[in-house]
């Protein structure tokens, strides 16, 4: 059991030691410095896997989902931006992207073929999510998504963690189509503001 | 006046179909203030993945540095000059590429192996029950095929002895849905490949092969076109 997991670089803490600054291991990374990539992998690993369950929830095609990430983050990183955004949010972005395409990819099968239906066991979230309580970074996410309307919560997480798209959202909350996109931008924003993140 | 600047938050948490997708980015490369909101709003939805972080499998960790050792990392991007007259060089280049047909067989396939990632995706698709083929034969022999499975929702480009793009350009791959080309990845080099197309295959109606400026985002087609494929329903 690894309940108190020390907060991974990337994040800036107050009073942390010194962590490897991503940036510039993402620029060592595009010149095939496998050693920056190690190092980047153990300060970001919890959060890609993490986030691949979140959304595939299938334990084994999330791994697969974040090979596949690391695969592309490797490949990208000499086409990293500084000036576009952190480094975290962009590896994320690609994980996060990777996610859906697989959750997507296997619901259309799934329509199509209703003998697939035993594959998608639900994960326990209440379990998973456990190893990151630890993070002070969460609970300041945690805390700024109390900022938002239940309704703006809502149709972010459907969207963001349950890979649905803006219209499906919609008729999941029986909302006109057009409602949910404003929710989950407005939400965003708000989740921006109060966090202070800039890009 | 349109509401597509409505879609930036959708499109910041992947909430928008291929179609929306494509229309949104092209909507990007030309307003400034919506390129920065959504820079701003991914920023900020990747917070929401620090409360969900889950140690992985050590067992993944040597599974990707093993996987990574094998692979280049892509060249930077760098802001090529604008060649001229770009849209008129296909005669030229099908010439070039059936001379290079010769040259171009065998000896790099090796290369793939490594960069195809998911090749057992690539294996489904091609077995699946349901799989159908569409090939163009190009002059000098060289072939590209789509297999696309409805049910996989996937599609596979299949190239046999296919002449490298001219120097800084590379291959981009495309779904159709009704009259949009929707970016579905860049083929690797080598000649012989096998590539997933990303993106909505089930529903497309058709993919093509551009030749584009490598190293640069493509939202849309702007090179010559080297195959378009019709779909079967």
């Amino acid at each position: 059991m690894e309940h108190l997991r020390p907060v991974t670089a990337g994040v800036p803490v107050e009073g942390a030691p010194a962590a490897p600054d991503l940036a510039d291991l993402l620029k060592l990374c595009g010149r095939g410095d496998q050693n920056a990539f190690a190092q980047l992998y153990d300060a970001v690993a919890s959060r890609v896997h993490g986030l691949a369950v979140r959304v595939v929830r299938d334990p084994a095609q999330a791994e697969e989902v974040a090979q596949e990430a690391f695969l592309e983050i490797w490949k990208n990183s000499g086409r990293f931006d500084p000036a576009k955004g952190s480094p975290l949010g962009w590896l994320l972005t690609i994980v996060h992207r990777k996610s859906v395409d697989r959750v997507r990819s296997a619901e259309a099968s799934t329509r199509r073929d209703t003998t697939y239906n035993q594959q998608n066991q639900p994960v326990d979230h209440d379990s998973t999510a456990e190893a990151a309580q630890a993070s002070l970074e969460a609970h300041r996410v945690r805390t700024a998504l109390e900022s938002l309307t239940p309704v703006q919560r809502e149709a972010l997480e459907l969207a963001y963690f349950g890979g649905y798209t803006h219209t499906e959202v919609a008729t999941m909350l029986d909302l006109p189509v057009g409602t949910a996109k404003t929710r989950i931008r407005d939400g965003l924003i708000r989740l921006r503001d109060t966090m202070g993140v800039s890009s | 006046m349109s509401d597509i600047h409505a879609l930036s938050g959708a499109y910041a948490v992947d909430a928008l179909d291929d179609l929306e997708r494509a229309q949104f980015e092209r909507h990007l490369r030309d307003c400034e203030a919506c390129t920065r909101e959504v820079e701003s709003l991914r920023e900020a939805s990747a917070m929401l993945a620090e409360t969900t972080a889950i140690h992985p499998s050590a067992d993944l960790r040597s599974r990707v540095l093993a996987e990574i050792a094998t692979v280049r990392p892509l060249p930077p991007v760098v802001t090529a000059e604008p060649t001229p007259g770009r849209r008129r060089r296909l005669p030229a280049f099908l010439a070039a590429a059936a001379a290079a047909v010769v040259i171009g067989t065998g000896g790099i396939v090796w290369q793939q192996v490594s960069d195809d990632g998911p090749d057992s995706r690539i294996e489904q698709v091609i077995e699946a029950g349901d799989a159908q083929r569409f090939t163009q034969t190009f002059p000098g022999g060289a072939t590209a095929t789509v297999v696309r499975s409805k049910k996989l929702n996937e599609a596979v480009l299949i190239t046999k002895d296919m002449p490298a793009a001219p120097s800084g350009h590379a291959y981009a791959l495309w779904l159709q849905h009704d009259d949009v080309m929707v970016p579905a990845g860049i083929m690797p080099s080598g000649s012989d490949n096998q590539v997933l197309l990303s993106g909505d295959a089930a529903s497309a109606n058709g993919a093509g092969i551009t030749v584009e400026t490598a190293g640069e985002e493509h939202p849309e087609p702007e090179g010559e076109v080297v195959a378009l494929f019709e779909f079967e329903a």
